[in-house]
């Protein structure tokens, strides 16, 4: 299963930042994995549990939230807030029987284009090993038990 | 206001679980402030029940609302299209929201989704300290703006105890002594001389010694 799974990977990533670095990894013709949806932020403050929790509810496998270094956030202490709330989703996954590791909080600056491709790699790899969301999975079986 | 903590989810799937549709309310006031029960935290909880069920591949109906204030029949009768379509409701607000409801509307199961934990203020932002049990006989005029019945860990009335040690209390280093405070204030306000009038036995019938309390006001009630 694990050889032929390709992950959905959703990735909020700081437009000051992460987002920045997805553009220079673009740039300097660094390849990362398609599976990796990016969404821009204006900072990694602006991402609440909840956007991260509908975001695997609707499919995604696994979920990264990319900020700035710390100390060099546009706003300050977005992205320490943003690593408080994957630590509560984190939790919050965990007690409904889902891997903490399916999300994760990711920090590097905006001339670290390599470092967003490693990260995307890396975090692409990390799910892959973990196998299919068992959200989805269950629901994609019980849907196609309804259907045959 | 008064504060709560959500329900482990264990026990929230536990109460919900024999159900197919689910109203999941929340309250505009106390619990939203505290960050337990509002808005937010009930697309969270939903979001997380989906999950789960999804997870044992079945479907649950959640519906979300989250009321103006639990604690009031006039807000609460805003349920009533959608309790219609509800096997359970799972109340994200206070004892006294979860009770509002259940009251009204009595052919429905109703579960609470959050502990309700004490009557507190504000320390900083995701820090909530109690500050009154309701006693029903206010003393903070005497004591400086610090309530020696909800801080004092004994509720002594006339402090400190032998258990003070460098202004903290013995149950815990991270907890003040209250009377420390109530002296430091009372000292700072240049009124330390009430430390030695002595408070007399204080009577709890205006508490919850007196049994369910009421308050009845002639001049709004109908």
């Amino acid at each position: 299963m694990s050889d032929t799974f390709e992950p959905e990977i959703v990735a909020f990533c700081c437009h000051y930042c992460a987002y920045t670095a997805a553009d220079m990894a673009g740039s300097k013709r660094i390849s990362y994995p398609p599976n990796v949806k990016i969404i821009r932020v204006p900072c990694t403050g602006k991402v609440d549990a909840i956007h991260i929790m509908k975001a695997l509810e609707k499919g995604a496998d696994g979920v990264y939230v990319a900020g700035c270094l710390e100390g060099d956030c546009h706003f300050k202490t977005g992205n320490i807030r943003a690593a408080h709330r994957v630590r509560r989703v984190q939790a919050l996954l965990e007690e409904i029987g889902v891997e903490p590791q399916r999300v994760e909080m990711i920090t590097m600056s905006a001339g670290m284009g390599e470092r967003f491709a490693k990260t995307a790699r890396d975090f692409t790899e990390k799910i892959r090993q973990l196998g299919p969301s068992p959200v989805t999975t269950a629901a994609r079986d019980s849907r196609r038990r309804a259907v045959s | 206001m008064i504060t709560a903590v959500r329900k482990p989810m264990e026990e929230i799937i536990a109460c919900v679980e024999p159900y197919d549709r689910i109203l999941l309310v929340g309250c505009n006031e106390c619990v939203s402030v505290c960050s337990a029960g509002g808005r937010k935290e009930v697309a969270l909880l939903a979001s997380a029940l989906h999950m789960h069920f999804m997870k044992q591949g079945k479907t649950m109906d959640i519906r979300e609302m989250t009321l103006e204030r639990q604690c009031d029949p006039e807000y609460v009768e805003e349920l009533v299209t959608s309790v219609d379509g509800a096997d359970a409701v799972l109340s994200m607000a206070c004892g006294c929201g979860v009770q509002t409801i259940a009251a009204r509307y009595r052919e429905k199961p109703v579960f609470p989704a959050v502990n309700t934990t004490f009557m507190g203020a504000s320390e900083r932002q995701g820090v909530w300290s109690e500050r009154c049990q309701g006693c029903g006989d206010c003393v903070l005029g005497i004591t400086g703006g610090i309530c020696p019945i909800a801080r004092c860990s004994k509720r002594l009335m006339n402090g400190p105890c032998g258990g003070s040690t460098k202004g903290k209390c013995e149950i815990d280093a991270n907890i003040d002594c209250a009377w420390q405070l109530i002296w430091d204030r009372l000292k700072a306000l240049g009124l330390e001389r009430r430390i030695e009038d002595i408070m007399e036995a204080k009577d709890w019938r205006t508490s919850r010694d007196g049994g369910p309390r009421k308050i009845i006001r002639e001049d709004l009630a109908s």
